[in-house]
């Protein structure tokens, strides 16, 4: 027990911050995520074929290959990509992005493309004549958007997401390969230097199993708070 | 764009594909006898090994894999009398690590699957059964089976594509999977951009013939 004692003498204080790391990637992954969804969602429903492609390509391929093969290519491609488009604008010096950024945006990515299988599959399971009746309210795009569908769409699309949400949590053990101390690289260096795998392992484990138990809780309170009235 | 690095670059990674090939089904394989022993616990009326198989399924499918993998492959080594113990055979190799892992991490999600699927067949089917005078045993075995496995294909065919994309950890306990070998070639030539077209391209194809196949048992295995 006294290796997670906090202060100097253990490991306690070192977790705790390794373990809002964590949840601070999370939320940002899922917040970025939801902007790539609210791009590709559209995109994906459109009636242009184009348009449709280029949706469902985003989806596929992030489905389709290993979340550590994206976090590579944006640890390693990433600070390339953000120098040529500096050097563009005129700038050639060596620019170094941030594990975080990267992080968060690699796992954002792959959350997107869950978030955007998730609004897609709510959108189209509302009925039809929600759509036509604000048309024949006179409805501007915006309101009929933001009012009618949106609140619908959250209220179907809410379990879902809560799924992505597990999903995107875990994910964010992977990014530990780059270096950002969340709680898995956290565990990592203390299994190095006390040379005691098993117990910072199943901590890390213990640490993940709370935060899945937690966000479930409160998932539910959310999901009972949008569908009142069903 | 450095075309003959993909070239160059795909022979190596088709045969590191062999290594993702051999972890996947071996690890479902396995997953699935323990898939399905833990849907059986968890359909019994013993309120002790249901919760004890409904903790299972809730341990490893609330954790990430990348710590199932850590703790099997790190920290059972620790323990000395496990060391001295037939299995340590076993457990010393990052290989049967990364499967033993990968099989347990399947197995919660394929127990979940096919409980589903146990509790979701009509009773009539079984009823039927009865009154045909099949004994339990044999309405287990040759009705409610084959009925749940039917029921759970299409969910069974997303763990088979999650557990293919799972078997890249595999490279982080130091086997050259396709993404261990991917990530060897990117960090020597610093081109992430065409490993990953040609890595991703490999995987995608993966999935796709798994996707595919499992389409057509469906439709062959289909009631109507």
């Amino acid at each position: 027990m006294e290796l997670l004692a906090f202060g100097k003498t253990g490991w306690g204080d070192e977790l705790f911050i390794a373990t809002l790391m964590t949840i601070a990637v999370s939320i940002t992954a899922m917040l970025i995520g939801f902007l790539f969804a609210l791009i590709f969602t559209p995109l994906k429903l459109s009636k242009n074929k184009f348009l449709n492609i280029i949706g469902n390509s985003y989806t596929t391929v992030i489905r389709g290959v290993p979340e550590l093969l994206v976090i590579y290519l944006f640890f390693f491609g990433g600070s390339g990509a953000v120098m040529f488009v500096a050097s563009i604008f005129g700038y050639n010096d060596y620019i170094e992005i941030n594990a975080f950024i990267t992080g968060s945006f690699a796992i954002g990515i792959i959350s997107g493309a869950y978030s955007t299988e998730v609004f897609r599959g709510a959108i189209q399971s509302i009925d039809k004549g929600q759509f036509e009746a604000s048309q024949v309210l006179g409805l501007k795009k915006f309101a009929y958007f933001f009012r009618v569908i949106m609140p619908q769409m959250l209220r179907l699309a809410i379990p879902n997401l809560s799924n992505v949400w597990q999903i995107t949590l875990k994910d964010t053990s992977l990014i530990s390969v780059t270096g950002l101390v969340e709680i898995m690289r956290q565990s990592y260096i203390a299994a190095g230097s006390t040379r005691d795998p098993l117990f910072f392992y199943s901590f890390a484990a213990v640490l993940y199993l709370l935060l899945t138990f937690l966000s479930m809780k409160l998932i539910n309170r959310l999901e009972i708070k949008y569908s009142r009235g069903f | 764009m450095d075309i003959s690095l993909m070239i160059t670059s795909l022979p190596k990674l088709l045969s590191a594909t062999v290594v993702t090939l051999k972890l996947l089904s071996l690890s479902l394989f396995f997953g699935l006898f323990i898939g399905l022993l833990f849907a059986i616990l968890r359909l019994n009326k013993n309120i002790f090994i249901n919760k004890f198989a409904y903790g299972y399924s809730y341990v490893f499918r609330g954790t990430p894999l990348l710590v199932q993998i850590f703790i099997i492959y790190f920290g059972l080594g620790q323990i000395e009398y496990f060391r001295s113990t037939f299995l340590w055979v076993v457990f010393k190799e990052p290989y049967w690590c990364a499967i033993i892992a990968f099989a347990l991490n399947t197995g919660a999600y394929t127990s979940e699957i096919l409980r589903s699927a146990f509790q979701t067949i009509k009773p009539g089917i079984i009823e039927a059964g009865k009154s045909l005078g099949i004994s339990n045993k044999i309405i287990f075995y040759k009705i409610q089976i084959p009925v749940a496995i039917r029921q759970s294909l299409p969910a069974y065919g997303n763990e088979i594509i999650l557990m293919m994309k799972g078997t890249s950890l595999a490279s982080t306990v130091t086997l050259m999977d396709l993404t261990g070998v991917a990530k060897y070639i990117i960090s020597t030539t610093f081109k992430p951009i065409e490993v990953f077209i040609v890595a991703g391209g490999i995987y995608l194809f993966m999935t796709f013939i798994i996707h595919n196949l499992i389409k057509f048992l469906e439709k062959k295995y289909s009631f109507n």
